[in-house]
């Protein structure tokens, strides 16, 4: 399998007041393309820093990372932002839909970017929303779904760009063992059926258990 | 979707919140309309003033009279075309609420330099020819239901005595801004009666209004009339009408200039009070607009939500405002007797400022939030709790 992800000696420090504080300290990490990645380590390890920085949502302070031959950390602000539009797909523990919009608006929203057609974009957000079980509640409000079902229609906006990477940090961390299961099994879905490449932060052993790698993080190190 | 249909479901968010702060932007620029009115109100006698006039009044004090004499001589002055004048009579009519001004012309000539007095010529003519006649303006007619054949009763205070007067014209302005409350009736049926009541007031004017063919030459011209009359013992201030005008509503200048800075102080506060909505809104939002950075919205596009959000609300506000303006203006200006502001209308131009202005709020509001979204860092944003 082809290399998709290559992060090369890759340091992150925050600055709180006069402190620095290290996260990750020249962590170098190869993922072949098309893998299921799952990031496991105790609290403050660096696993959510580094599924950061591999999205490109943060920059490291020393060292570079390269997705699918782009390297992003040499990008500039807009043009990481317009590659994290068409490249990444996220999906985050506490879902971030927005509350205003419905399930078909909120898995619309990226697509607004794009120079898709109306029409064509109903087409790709409505696939999304059948793959992730929820093509009958597009006209839902965020509100208006249980946890699960949010976090499904997280998993459809994160998708329905057809990105090539997904991340997630703690996708199953608020939900209930049913809709925990409901959402590794679509994740794993994503990866053998549509050869989706996955990085995916969990405390849950069980939810790392589907993935094909585990990788723990030690004080800002791989263990 | 498209972002603007974002930017109205952001702006509705909070409903309570969004029409408290349209109703605060709507009363702002209703107490706008307001007080720009009654400023332009009072400016209205100074609007409506002619380049080509010139007024000639006693030097020390408006409220002195001048020699009838006056008028022969300032009309051989090169440049000048026509003189006329008028005298304040005062008096009541009927109840001393019921205030207009009440003149006595030269009935030859008045209407000659008020041009813009429209009289139906027949009806001038017969005003001409009765010397205890008299002319009304089209609103003393709405408001005390003069016409023609009518006696007016005035009871005279500065020229005492009961005066009658016979409706025998009513004039109406052809200007923007034109007094249409006012009264005109022969000086001469005055000054008869006063060589026989007041001898000692006969022959007196209280000032000339002056016909010039150049407006260009009103300072020169005003110079020689004053020249003319020096070290008499009724010495003459002339300037333009103008000028006059202005001179006359210097006492309530300071309360104008008080109005109007006071309008303006409302549009300031009322952007303090959106611009706490946007910010509060914006706090709000961090952790939205970091999920947005992260979807692949760059600065510009939550710029123009957050701007959009702004002014959806200072548009609404503002429309609204201006929507309630005309009844509420038109309201006001019947209520307040046409004798004290005989023009009261709402203005083109002061519903533009006050849209104008109220857009201008929208934007304003929206800077602050703006730079806070920009500046915070994707992951700064996730870790907002709001």
């Amino acid at each position: 399998m082809e290399t998709l992800i290559h992060v090369n000696a890759v340091s992150k420090m925050y600055k709180r007041d006069k402190f620095e504080i290290p996260v990750l300290n020249d962590l170098t990490l190869q993922v072949p393309e098309g893998k299921f990645l799952a990031l496991m380590g105790p609290s403050g390890s660096g696993k959510t820093t580094l599924l950061n920085l591999i999205a490109g949502i943060d920059r490291p302070t020393k060292g570079s990372i390269s997705v699918k031959g782009t390297e992003i950390t040499s990008l500039s602000e807009t043009a990481l932002a317009k590659w994290r539009a068409n490249s990444v797909g996220f999906v985050f523990q506490f879902y971030n839909l927005i509350p205003v919009l419905t399930a078909f608006e909120n898995v619309e929203l990226p697509l607004i970017l794009t120079p898709l057609s109306k029409a064509e974009r109903k087409q790709h957000v409505e696939t999304a929303l059948q793959i992730v079980g929820l093509g009958d509640r597009m006209d839902h409000y965020p509100k208006q779904l249980s946890g699960g079902q949010e976090q499904r229609v997280a998993i459809a906006r994160a998708i329905v760009t057809d990105p090539i990477l997904i991340v997630a940090d703690e996708p199953t961390g608020d939900l209930d063992k049913h809709s925990a299961e409901e959402i590794l099994t679509l994740l794993e879905r994503l990866n053998k059926e549509f050869k989706k490449t996955i990085v995916m932060v969990t405390h849950d052993p069980h939810a790392a258990a589907k993935a094909d790698e585990v990788l723990h993080l030690e004080k800002g190190e791989l263990a | 979707m498209k972002l603007i249909k974002l930017m109205f479901k952001n702006a509705f968010r909070h409903k309570l919140r969004s029409f408290l702060t349209i109703a605060g932007i709507a009363i702002a620029v209703i107490a706008f309309d307001i007080l720009r009115t009654v400023v332009n109100a009072w400016d209205a006698g100074i609007e409506a003033t002619a380049a080509n006039r010139l007024i000639t009044r006693q030097a020390v004090s408006f409220i002195f009279p001048l020699p009838y004499s006056y008028r022969d001589r300032i009309k051989n002055i090169e440049g000048v075309e026509q003189v006329t004048f008028a005298t304040w009579f005062g008096g009541v009519y009927k109840d001393k609420s019921n205030f207009f001004g009440r003149l006595a012309v030269e009935a030859e000539t008045a209407f000659d330099i008020y041009s813009e007095y429209v009289v139906p010529p027949d009806q001038l003519e017969a005003f001409k020819r009765e010397r205890n006649s008299c002319v009304v303006g089209s609103d003393l007619v709405k408001l005390y239901g003069f016409k023609l054949g009518d006696i007016v009763r005035l009871e005279g205070d500065i020229y005492p005595g009961t005066w009658d007067f016979v409706v025998k014209g009513i004039y109406t302005p052809n200007i923007k801004n034109g007094d249409a409350t006012q009264m005109f009736f022969h000086w001469e049926y005055v000054d008869e009666r006063m060589k026989k009541e007041s001898p000692f007031r006969a022959g007196e004017v209280g000032w000339y209004i002056v016909r010039i063919a150049e407006p260009n030459r009103s300072g020169d011209i005003s110079a020689k009339i004053d020249d003319l009359f020096k070290n008499s013992s009724a010495e003459t201030k002339t300037e333009s009408e103008r000028a006059f005008a202005q001179g006359f509503m210097s006492s309530v200048s300071s309360i104008l200039t008080a109005m109007n800075v006071l309008s303006w102080v409302i549009i300031g506060i009322i952007m303090l009070v959106l611009a706490n909505t946007m910010i509060m809104a914006s706090r709000e939002r961090t952790k939205e607009y970091a999920v947005m950075k992260v979807l692949g919205f760059a600065g510009k596009h939550l710029s123009w939500l957050i701007i959009g959000e702004s002014m959806v609300i200072a548009f609404t506000g503002g429309v609204v405002g201006i929507l309630l303006s005309f009844p509420i203006v038109q309201g006001i200006g019947e209520a307040i007797p046409k004798n004290i502001f005989p023009v009261f209308n709402l203005e083109y131009h002061i519903l533009v400022y006050a849209f104008v202005a109220a857009l201008l709020v929208g934007l304003i509001s929206s800077v602050f939030p703006i730079i806070k979204a920009l500046r915070t860092p994707i992951v700064e944003g996730f870790r907002h709790i709001g």
